[in-house]
């Protein structure tokens, strides 16, 4: 793009799971809405639409984020992974213990949890790390909380979730 | 959220012709603060200028063992940095306390400096809010003032600053490097952010035409030994209602050399001076965590709802110098 401003809406391209997509967004567009009302992969849900519940988790190149707060038009040419992209582990293991009841945030809470392993592996500390100079302790489940503490289950299935993700990891 | 035009920029010069040339235009980094304010009417750009691509994003060590820091690097990238992790352990410490672990892989350093307080009514359109609107009043005093400051505080406006990264940066002397058309300056990160005093719609020293380029951190010793705490209303996931930085180095059972700071409880990043002189040279004891704790609480004033904060910022500052003592480092 030039130095010119381009008016209300832009032309481009996200690779969505593999799939190269060209669309015509309107600048406010966040990235959850295109995924979901532009491309039509609804998996990808939206609670809060403020960065506060973590429903909308994507991966991006590899990285977990919040698709509520991204503008699309700032992803132009990015790898995005949604729900409808992943096969895992987790998604077997959340089955195997009720790590969800309604079901509603459990495709941003697998997201998250696909980039929390792969961030844990690169030996990114956490706020739960007891000593920052020792980047490659266990995942125990404190740390697990701490490092999924930006996705909300207002079921309350928190044990479950720990547990599966806490199986996967181990 | 208002129509606006939107400009990706690859080189520094571009991105500061562009602002220059746009009265009502905004830099855009990782989104999450700015993206979330223009969606609630808060911030209402005509263009945004996507910076997201410049060359940016470094971390380099500095010949005085200090570090530079590129002000696109991601939160998490810095706090998960091995030089941050063992020569400034309270610094990552305040990122990993900080927001999740998604909003940290998108928010940027430069980004984390310029966020804007979570004051509810200034949040909320419908409130008359100075910081929003200057001159229309403002309805956090005698309203819901649990979040709010006790220290630096004006009759103008009482919201806090939210970021945990720049109370630890505060802390350990950093500089914030700021370019416009008209050349680079640098502003220590203690000037940076502003009191609120009659104009709390102006909130930092940076002019609208300028951009953040870097911040830097000075060789610190003392930083190897430190701790970032956090009180909040949740074990993760909130914003501060206390937290202190805290460093500290002990000689022969006296204290030889402290960096302390505080965050949740000011309208910007606060350096404890006063506890840091009343600390220095003093047996390190409880006592004299006591005395410097109440050295940095000596002119905080309650709004009501929060006067619970004085005395819970008073006994996070001891509990963290005690922590120190006892644990030492969080490297």
């Amino acid at each position: 793009m030039g130095l010119t401003p381009s008016t209300a809406s832009s032309v481009i391209s996200l690779h969505i799971n593999g799939e190269k997509h060209q669309l015509c967004v309107d600048h406010r567009t966040s990235l959850l809405d295109v995924l979901r009302e532009n491309v039509g992969l609804t998996g990808t849900k939206k609670g809060c639409d403020q960065g506060a519940c973590g429903a909308c988790t994507v991966l991006l190149d590899g990285v977990r984020i919040n698709s509520c707060l991204a503008l699309a038009v700032q992803y132009d040419d990015r790898e995005i992974t949604t729900i409808e992209g992943v096969d895992h582990p987790l998604q077997e293991a959340f089955v195997r213990h009720d790590g969800f009841q309604c079901g509603y945030c459990t495709p941003g809470q697998i997201c998250s949890a696909i980039g929390m392993l792969a961030e844990h592996k690169g030996g990114a500390p956490s706020a739960a790390t007891e000593h920052l100079s020792e980047s490659d302790g266990e995942l125990s489940d404190a740390e697990i909380r701490e490092r999924m503490s930006g996705n909300l289950c207002r079921c309350g299935a928190y044990n479950g979730i720990v547990a599966a993700i806490g199986e996967v990891a181990r | 959220m208002k129509s606006f035009s939107y400009v990706a920029v690859s080189d520094v010069e571009d991105a500061v012709r562009a602002i220059a040339a746009e009265p009502n235009a905004k830099f855009l980094g990782g989104g999450t603060n700015l993206v979330d304010l223009m969606r609630e009417n808060v911030e209402r750009p005509d263009v945004l200028v996507d910076i997201t691509r410049l060359p940016l994003n470094g971390i380099e060590e500095l010949p005085d063992s200090g570090i530079r820091i590129g002000a696109l690097v991601r939160n998490s990238e810095l706090a998960a940095h091995p030089v941050i992790r063992t020569r400034y352990p309270m610094l990552s410490q305040a990122i990993l306390h900080g927001a999740s672990a998604q909003l940290r892989n998108m928010a940027t350093v430069g980004g984390n400096l310029m966020q804007r307080t979570r004051c509810l009514y200034f949040y909320d359109s419908a409130s008359p809010c100075n910081k929003r609107e200057q001159g229309s009043g403002c309805t956090a005093i005698g309203g819901f003032t649990r979040g709010h400051a006790i220290l630096g505080a004006s009759e103008h406006c009482i919201a806090t600053h939210p970021s945990d990264m720049a109370v630890a940066l505060v802390a350990l002397d950093a500089v914030v490097e700021v370019r416009s058309e008209h050349g680079t300056r640098r502003i220590p990160l203690a000037d940076f952010h502003r009191l609120p005093g009659s104009t709390p719609h102006i909130e930092t020293e940076l002019a609208p035409d300028e951009l953040i380029t870097a911040v830097e951190v000075p060789g610190v010793p003392v930083a190897a030994m430190s701790r970032y705490r956090k009180v909040r209303d949740r074990a993760s996931y909130a914003f501060a209602l206390v937290s202190v930085a805290a460093a500290m180095e002990v000689r022969d059972g006296r204290v030889s050399a402290v960096r302390l700071a505080l965050g949740g409880v000011a309208p910007k990043p606060w350096r404890a001076h006063e506890a840091e002189e009343a600390l220095l040279g003093a047996p390190a004891t409880e006592e004299s965590f006591g005395r410097a704790a109440d050295a940095a609480l000596a002119s905080a004033v309650g709004q009501g709802d929060n006067d619970f904060k004085i005395d819970l910022a008073r006994r996070t500052l001891v509990a963290t110098l005690r922590r120190l003592l006892t644990e030492g480092s969080a490297a």
